[in-house]
């Protein structure tokens, strides 16, 4: 029974696994076939970094991420003290709102937002789909992300506390960042990280957002798919893989030992 | 709270208002005028066709994530994987690859020349044709949407409270016993959400049908992007959309509803 269940997890884990290996196996390719090897090179890993195409996205997917997810971060925080101040009723419009691009399929979310645009670009005609309408979808399904990790540890503090706070002088923006902010820092920093590979990941949304010209990794990828994808991207997605890794171990990392101070 | 207010309205509200005013309108030359055209044509024979393949190939694969995945969260979560922690993590950390090249990973393998056929060829196999099919677009959806199945089953099997089993076994239940009347009845809410989080990407997606179903191949999600970006009729294109959100939007409440007691079964 054991070596059956070993044995289930094993295949299971290959099914998983298989895919990813070969795309890092082909990425040390010679030649550009995805399918015959026909020997080994870095080749691919030094192109990556001459191609300008493949680095702007790069660029574009980065900076996105990280400018929108502290966008939201900021905003969605701010929206889930004022969320949980409010009862009853409001609480749960104000919520059925914010749950919206949560549940809402992500291509209709993205057809949703290029509407509003280009119904907002007739106004505005100097103005046109790329990089600001880009930055501004992705902040608006992260918002909803950063609120929904936030509200939890909200609603588990004491509201006492910033009470106590502001009885003994403190102003309100000092109560926040001294009281409020630290007990919810967990939630935070949740929905922020959240955020971040949301965005990282996302390709519907952005596909039908971003303008000619603008693209980021998951964009790029889709029209290079068509042709056949080069071994570049492969190379690329290898090294992103790795630093995911790097990055989801260090967290665990770091998490681990501070449970164990905790404990003790 | 009031900046967030209005974020809500112009970037949430507003954008789903204009996608029904739309699908309302037809285009005419005098400009918009208000028409039901846009929802009788959805339910002409071809478009009911496509809805009805993408409601079939989600239920497919939703179905083969269950039966795959049951499996992986139950054996996870007994007492002799207790301790092994990096296992679950080992079944999410794929999620963290690019979705597009995840699948597209699957055409290497797949295609004509790919991997399989090159093994095949290798034993003087003849080749077969992998790809550009149903069971390509299932094999997808299935490769990328079973974390989401594994990780609510597993969350509430490891909460589980274990007494409950051991009394079962006290009071003379067999193992199968236990296993049907105890562990799956428990586990419901973990598999309902794990059904919602799978049945819904995969209703939706346009990406996987794309890749390994072919340009041909279509599904709800390939329509609405085909009457967007290529044939430009955002009226019909809405219409589809809204359809759509009705149907995603009233079964998540539905869902919600049955599995309101559980908590922290989904996975955000």
């Amino acid at each position: 029974m054991k070596a059956l269940k070993k044995l289930y997890l094993g295949l299971m884990l290959t099914f998983m696994y298989a895919p990813i290996l070969i795309l890092i196996i082909f990425s040390f390719n010679a030649s550009k076939s995805r399918a015959n090897w026909t020997g080994f090179t870095l080749n691919w890993y030094v192109e990556l970094f001459r191609d300008p195409s493949i680095l702007k996205a790069l660029y574009n997917t980065i900076t996105i991420a990280l400018l929108s997810s502290f966008f939201a971060t900021v905003l969605g925080t701010a929206a889930a003290v004022g969320i949980d101040a409010l009862g009853g009723k409001a609480k749960r419009a104000v919520m059925a709102v914010t749950n919206i691009p949560v549940m809402n399929p992500d291509i209709v979310t993205g057809v949703s937002l290029m509407i509003l645009f280009i119904f907002v670009f007739k106004f505005f005609p100097a103005m046109k789909l790329g990089y600001v309408t880009l930055l501004l979808s992705h902040i608006a399904f992260n918002t909803s992300y950063v609120i929904l990790s936030v509200l939890p540890k909200l609603r588990h503090m004491d509201g006492n506390l910033y009470e106590a706070a502001l009885d003994l002088g403190a102003s309100p923006a000092l109560g926040f960042f001294k009281v409020i902010l630290p007990e919810i820092m967990p939630g935070v920093v949740t929905g922020a990280m959240l955020a971040f590979t949301m965005s990282i990941d996302d390709f519907v949304v952005s596909f039908f957002t971003t303008g000619s010209g603008v693209n980021n990794l998951s964009i790029l990828i889709y029209s290079m798919a068509r042709r056949g994808i080069n071994p570049k991207i492969n190379a690329l997605s290898a090294l992103m893989f790795i630093v995911v890794l790097t990055l989801l171990y260090l967290v665990n990392a770091s998490d681990n030992s501070k449970v164990k101070i905790n404990e003790e | 709270m009031l900046p967030y207010l209005l974020w809500a309205l112009l970037f949430i509200i507003v954008p789903i208002l204009l996608i029904i005013y739309y699908s309302l309108c037809v285009e005419t030359d005098s400009g918009l005028v208000f028409s039901l055209q846009n929802y009788s044509r959805v339910f002409q024979p071809i478009y009911l066709r496509i809805m009805w393949r993408s409601v079939a190939l989600a239920f497919m694969c939703t179905l083969f994530c269950l039966v795959m995945g049951y499996p992986v969260a139950y054996i996870m979560a007994s007492k002799e994987y207790a301790r092994k922690g990096f296992l679950l993590f080992l079944f999410l950390v794929p999620m963290w690859m690019n979705f597009l090249l995840r699948t597209y990973s699957w055409l290497t393998i797949l295609e004509r020349n790919g991997i399989i056929n090159s093994v095949l060829s290798v034993f003087g196999l003849p080749n077969i044709d992998l790809l550009y099919n149903e069971e390509a677009v299932i094999l997808g959806m299935i490769y990328n949407f079973l974390p989401f199945m594994i990780l609510p089953i597993y969350t509430v099997l490891k909460k589980m409270d274990q007494s409950v089993i051991e009394a079962a076994q006290d009071l003379g239940a067999d193992s199968r016993t236990v296993f049907l009347r105890v562990t799956v009845p428990l586990s419901m809410p973990g598999v309902i959400s794990g059904v919602t989080m799978v049945f819904m990407p995969a209703v939706t997606t346009f990406i996987v049908s794309d890749l390994l179903g072919g340009a041909q191949f279509m599904l709800i999600g390939n329509l609405i992007e085909q009457q967007f970006l290529k044939i430009r009729d955002w009226n019909f294109g809405s219409a589809v959309s809204v359809i759509l959100m009705t149907l995603i939007i009233a079964s998540v409440a539905i869902f919600s509803m049955v599995d309101k007691d559980s908590e922290g079964g989904a996975l955000f």
